[in-house]
């Protein structure tokens, strides 16, 4: 098989960064970020949210092993999830009467 | 016949006939990304439009519990992958190990969400004819609240309602976070519950010998819905527990 075997000591070198990222984002919790920028404190936690995912797929998901093949069907469903997201919120942000 | 990892009439080699069922989970994963996708949409268009009240109702929910489920379903995708990496390098027993490990801090993580979806229950914030945004703030004891918090809580429903237009008005809006709350996080239950069953499944091939380096297709593939389910979850935890810690 030329399947890549990762090594255990990734897999808690993997689990060790996210613990961290997650420390991290409960901390960004506690501090006021929107003072600085509108709506700061959300794009912080999505980032941060967005990195442990990055890491869970490439990493313990093997994405980074993966053919090309299939890195394309992942790349894909997140396209679609966004041309959804773009979509809709497009539709809602370009309202120019009451939303709710 | 494939389970057994023999090679099957369709495919030209053994890798190819990994290869596909592992791209047939990741295309299962994608529509799953757009079923709980849709959710996280929902989720975003309410919060837009009642900030304070999500931000409010999020700190409900006991932080300690949401950080400790974190840990456990990450801390469970650790022992996922570690019982596929056993399957690869042949160390059978290993397997059903980490398989039962997984399985496990899968059902400590259910088990957490059963006490917060009791506490939400005696709080009285299930959606239906029982809510009321109320009842924390006339009966603190049994929602835990005292002293600074109660008065800090008590001037938030207060704003909130004066923001809102009324109590009424205040109670339709905040029924929305956690509609959001039981619809998304019962949903992510519901996938944990059927991936402890396939971990079941899993356990039972792994004790009778069936994995190894050669044939391991199925630990990997349940491995790919567990880990997606915890990607899920990793979204899900910063969305309704910490809106607004500070």
């Amino acid at each position: 098989m030329s399947e890549h075997i990762v090594s255990p000591k990734l897999y808690l070198l993997i689990f060790l960064t996210l613990m961290v990222l997650t420390g991290t984002t409960v901390y960004a919790a506690t501090v006021d970020l929107n003072q600085y920028y509108a709506g700061l404190n959300v794009i912080v936690a999505l980032v941060i949210a967005s990195c442990k995912a990055i890491l869970v797929i490439l990493f313990f998901m093997h994405a980074y092993y993966s053919p090309k093949r299939t890195q394309l069907i992942i790349i894909a469903g997140f396209f679609w999830l966004a041309i959804m997201l773009s979509l809709t919120l497009g539709d809602y942000g370009s309202r120019s009467w009451d939303v709710h | 016949m494939h389970r057994t990892g023999e090679l099957s009439g369709q495919f030209q080699t053994l890798e190819q006939q990994k290869e596909s069922a592992t791209l047939g989970m990741w295309i299962f994963l994608s529509t799953e990304i757009l079923f709980f996708g849709g959710m996280f949409l929902t989720y975003t268009i309410n919060r837009h439009s009642y900030p304070e009240i999500f931000a409010n109702a999020s700190r409900s929910l006991d932080l300690r519990l949401g950080g400790f489920n974190t840990v456990v379903l990450i801390g469970s995708s650790l022992t996922m992958a570690m019982s596929v990496w056993a399957a690869q390098v042949g160390k059978k027993k290993l397997i059903t190990t980490f398989l039962i490990l997984t399985l496990v801090l899968g059902c400590v993580f259910l088990g957490v969400k059963a006490i917060e979806y009791h506490a939400k229950y005696v709080e009285h914030h299930i959606p239906g004819a029982s809510f009321d945004i109320n009842y924390c703030i006339n009966n603190p004891a049994p929602c835990g609240l005292s002293g600074m918090d109660l008065e800090k809580e008590t001037k938030e429903v207060e704003d909130s309602k004066k923001h809102e237009g009324g109590s009424q008005a205040l109670n339709a809006h905040a029924q929305l976070y956690f509609s959001l709350y039981f619809a998304m996080t019962g949903l992510h239950a519901l996938h944990m519950i059927i991936g402890a069953g396939l971990l079941v499944w899993l356990i039972k091939q792994s004790i009778a010998g069936r994995f190894t380096p050669q044939y391991n297709t199925p630990v990997e593939n349940v491995g790919l819905y567990w880990h997606f389910v915890d990607i899920v979850w990793i979204y899900l935890f910063p969305l309704l527990y910490l809106i607004d810690r500070h």
